[in-house]
C-alpha cells in the first residue's frame, strides 16, 4: 500500500514544527539539481527514481505510485 | 493621501542638549522609532532604564506596510502594555487557505486548540501599531522621543558611543553608554560603522495594492498559485481593519515597477481578481523586490543592532517585524542586567548568538517559501507544479505546498544559557523554547500564565496540593528570590496555597499538559519567557547553577554563582 500521508522524518532529529521535515526534504531535492542543465536534471531524476524504487522494492507499491504519477497526463501526441 | 487614514505629525522640539557646550551623556539611545525601535525603548523604560529615542521623521509609517502580527509578537507587546488596543483594532485570524488554479488545495489553522490569551495572528496596518507604541512611549516618564533627529555620524568607542545628530536647528553631539540601532534595512548606523549585512537578492517583483471595499470575504489568508485571473503567477488576499484589503500580485522580474504602479495598470488586475461587480477604491500601492540577508553578528561593542538593521527576510511568512520585536525581547533584560552591573557584558554576546540563530531560521524559511513561489530553474518549476497538482488529492503533497511558513518562534536549543534538560519530561517545552501560555487562576486575579512571567526570572514548581509542600522546600523557594538576580518562585497547583509564595491554579489542567508536569516538576524561565532549564524535582543548587549559567555569572568569573547577597 502506497503511503500518501505526510511521512517525512529524520531519525535522531527532533522537529518542533510540522512543516520542517517536508521543507528540509524539498530544499535538499532542489539543491541536488543546482547548476544542472535540463538534460542533466532529467538524468539525476532518473537515477533518483531507480535508487528509491529499489529501496522500496515492493512492486505493488511501485506500480501504484507509477499509476498515480501518470494519472491525468495526456500523451502529447494525442493532445490535439 | 489615504482614504482611510491620515498620518499624525509629531512635534519637533528643540532639546536643551542642542545648546549644551559639551556633549550631553545618556545611558541608552535607541535610533529609529519603527515597531522594533519603539518596542526596545518601551521595554527599556519599563525595566527602569532612562532611554532616549531619536527618529529622523515626525510621523508613523507611510502606507500600511507590515500588516501581520504574530502571537509571539503580541505576547511581547502585551507585556509592554500595547497589545489590547491592537487586538481591538486589528482583524483576528488563524486560517490560511491555498488555492491552485482556483481550486482549494490546502488550509492551515495556526492556532488549533483553546487556552491562549492571544490570537495566532492579527492584521493591522503598521501605522496603527506605531501610533499605539507612540502613545505608550509618551506615557513613560523615563523615555524621551526626539522627532526630526537624524544621526549623521557615529563613533563607537570602547567606553561610550558618540552621535552627531542633524535637526531642523542644525547639528548637535550627544553620547551614550549603549546604542540600539533600529534604523531599518538600510541602517545608516551600519553604514557609518562600515559594517555589512550579507545575503541574496531575489529576482522577482511584487505589487501591493491596498483597496477599500465592503466585501464578504472572510478574515483568512488566501494565497493563490496560478489563478485564472493572473495566469502563471501567484496572488494574495488578506483583510485589514477599516475595510482595507491587502492584495499582492507576483509580477515577475521583467516587470517595470514604474509602469506597474500606475493606477491604469493596477485597477484591471484588481478588478480581474475581485470580479467586475465588486466596488472598490485604491488606497495605496507599491512595487517591491526583496532580499534575505543578515549581519555576521548583532553586537558591535556598545552598539546593538535589532530588527531589519540586523537581518532582513522576504515578506512571505511575516517574519520581519515579528522577529524584530523578538530581538528586543531577548536583548533588553540582558542589557538591564549588564547596565546594573549584575551580569558581565558577555551576556550581550548571547543576544547576538541567539538572535543570529533565530534570524538564520527566519531567513531559511522565507527563502524556501520564495523558492517555492518563484522557482529558480525549469526543474524547480516542474517539481513545484507537480507538488501543486498532487496536492489536490494527496495529503503528503499538501504538506509540501509552501506559500509562506508564518512567523513562529525559534527553539534556542543550542544556547549556552540553557542548562541540561530532563529528557523524561514530555512535550516541547525544552530549554530554549518560548513558554506556551495556559489559563491559570491566582489570588491577584492572574488569568494567564504568561502574565506571571516577563519581569525577572521565574521558577515554576508544579504540585498537586500547594498547601502540602514541606517547609524546607518552601524556605528554599523563598530563598531563591533574595539573590542579586531577580527571581520569583511561583507554585502552580491543582489546589491549595503555598504560604508566602504566589500560587496559581492550573484552571483547566493545561499547564500540566503543555509542560508535561507532575508533582515536583519545575521550570526555570528567563525574563523573555524562554525556558532555560527544567527538572523532575527541585534542587536548590541546580536552580542556582542554572540561573548563573543563564546570566553568564558562573563562579570563577567576576560574578558569584550562588546568586546570594
Amino acid at each position: 500500500m502506497l503511503k500518501t500521508e505526510n511521512n517525512f522524518h529524520q531519525p535522531g532529529k527532533r522537529f518542533f514544527r510540522a512543516y520542517r521535515p517536508g521543507d528540509d526534504f524539498y530544499a535538499a531535492l532542489i539543491e541536488t539539481h543546482r547548476d544542472l542543465s535540463e538534460a542533466q536534471s532529467a538524468q539525476v531524476n532518473a537515477r533518483l527514481i531507480l535508487l528509491l524504487s529499489n529501496h522500496i522494492g515492493d512492486l505493488n507499491v511501485l506500480r501504484e505510485a507509477m499509476a498515480i504519477a501518470r494519472d491525468g497526463i495526456i500523451p502529447a501526441g494525442d493532445a490535439d | 493621501m489615504f482614504l482611510t487614514y491620515q498620518n499624525p505629525v509629531y512635534t519637533y522640539l528643540k532639546s536643551p542638549d542642542q545648546a549644551a557646550t559639551e556633549a550631553v551623556h545618556h545611558p541608552l539611545v535607541v535610533v529609529g522609532a519603527g515597531p522594533v525601535g519603539m518596542a526596545a525603548a518601551i521595554d527599556a523604560a519599563m525595566r527602569g532604564i532612562e532611554v532616549l529615542v531619536l527618529d529622523e521623521d515626525n510621523t508613523v509609517s507611510v502606507g500600511s506596510r507590515a500588516v501581520c502580527y504574530s502571537k509571539r509578537a503580541l505576547e511581547i507587546l502585551d507585556r509592554l502594555g500595547c497589545a489590547r488596543p491592537m487586538i481591538e483594532k486589528g482583524v483576528t485570524w488563524k486560517l490560511g487557505k491555498i488555492f491552485f488554479r482556483d481550486e482549494l488545495v490546502n488550509q492551515f489553522d495556526l492556532q488549533p486548540g483553546e487556552g491562549h490569551k492571544l490570537p495566532a495572528f492579527i492584521n493591522l496596518q503598521q501605522y496603527h501599531l506605531e501610533e499605539t507604541l507612540v502613545r505608550r512611549m509618551n506615557a513613560l516618564d523615563n523615555l524621551e522621543v526626539r522627532w526630526k533627529n537624524r544621526v549623521v555620524a557615529v563613533e563607537n568607542g570602547a567606553d561610550k558611543v558618540r552621535l552627531t545628530v542633524e535637526t531642523p536647528d542644525g547639528p548637535y553631539v550627544l553620547s551614550c553608554d549603549w546604542l540600539i540601532a533600529a534604523d531599518g534595512a538600510n541602517s545608516p548606523i551600519r553604514e557609518h560603522l562600515g559594517l555589512e549585512s550579507k545575503g541574496q537578492w531575489f529576482h522577482d517583483r511584487f505589487l501591493i495594492a491596498d483597496v477599500v471595499m465592503k466585501a464578504g470575504f472572510p478574515p483568512e489568508r488566501w494565497f493563490s498559485f496560478d489563478p485564472s485571473y493572473h495566469r502563471g503567477y501567484s496572488s494574495l488576499l488578506h483583510r485589514q481593519p477599516d475595510d482595507v484589503w491587502r492584495l499582492d500580485f507576483q509580477l515577475g522580474w521583467d516587470a517595470d515597477p514604474e509602469v506597474e504602479k500606475r493606477p491604469e495598470n493596477v485597477l484591471p488586475r484588481v478588478r480581474a481578481m475581485l470580479g467586475e461587480d465588486t466596488e472598490f477604491e485604491l488606497e495605496w500601492c507599491s512595487v517591491y523586490t526583496f532580499r534575505c540577508r543578515r549581519m555576521e553578528r548583532f553586537r558591535h561593542g556598545r552598539t546593538l543592532f535589532v530588527g531589519d538593521a540586523a537581518h532582513q527576510v522576504s515578506p512571505f511568512g511575516a517574519r520581519g517585524a515579528n522577529s524584530g520585536i523578538q530581538d528586543t525581547d531577548n536583548l533588553l533584560w540582558k542589557l538591564k542586567l549588564v547596565m546594573d552591573g549584575a551580569a558581565p557584558e558577555r551576556l550581550l554576546d548571547t543576544y547576538s548568538d541567539e538572535r543570529v540563530c533565530a534570524a538564520d531560521e527566519n531567513i531559511m524559511n522565507s527563502t524556501r517559501s520564495t523558492d517555492f513561489i518563484t522557482p529558480k530553474s525549469p526543474v524547480s518549476r516542474t517539481f513545484r507544479d507537480a507538488v501543486l497538482e498532487l496536492s489536490r488529492s494527496l495529503p503528503f503533497a499538501r504538506a509540501l505546498v509552501n506559500s509562506g511558513r508564518l512567523s513562529d518562534t525559534a527553539f534556542l536549543v543550542d544556547s549556552e544559557l540553557n542548562s541540561g534538560d530532563d529528557e523524561e519530561i514530555p512535550g516541547d517545552m525544552v530549554p530554549g523554547a518560548v513558554m506556551a501560555d495556559a489559563p491559570v487562576a491566582g489570588s491577584a486575579g492572574e488569568s494567564w500564565l504568561l502574565e506571571t512571567a516577563g519581569s525577572g526570572f521565574v521558577l515554576y514548581l508544579y504540585s498537586a496540593d500547594a498547601s502540602g509542600l514541606d517547609d524546607t522546600l518552601l524556605q528554599q523557594l523563598r530563598l531563591l528570590s533574595r539573590g542579586r538576580i531577580s527571581l520569583e518562585s511561583i507554585v502552580v497547583a491543582e489546589r491549595g496555597t503555598a504560604p508566602g509564595l504566589r500560587t496559581l491554579h492550573d484552571a483547566q489542567g493545561l499547564f500540566a499538559e503543555r509542560y508535561g508536569a507532575r508533582p515536583g516538576t519545575c521550570y526555570l524561565i528567563r525574563p523573555d519567557q524562554h525556558v532555560c532549564a527544567r527538572w523532575r524535582r527541585f534542587e536548590l543548587s541546580a536552580v542556582s547553577a542554572a540561573l548563573a549559567r543563564a546570566t553568564c555569572t558562573v563562579r570563577g568569573g567576576t560574578f558569584d554563582a550562588e546568586n546570594r547577597e
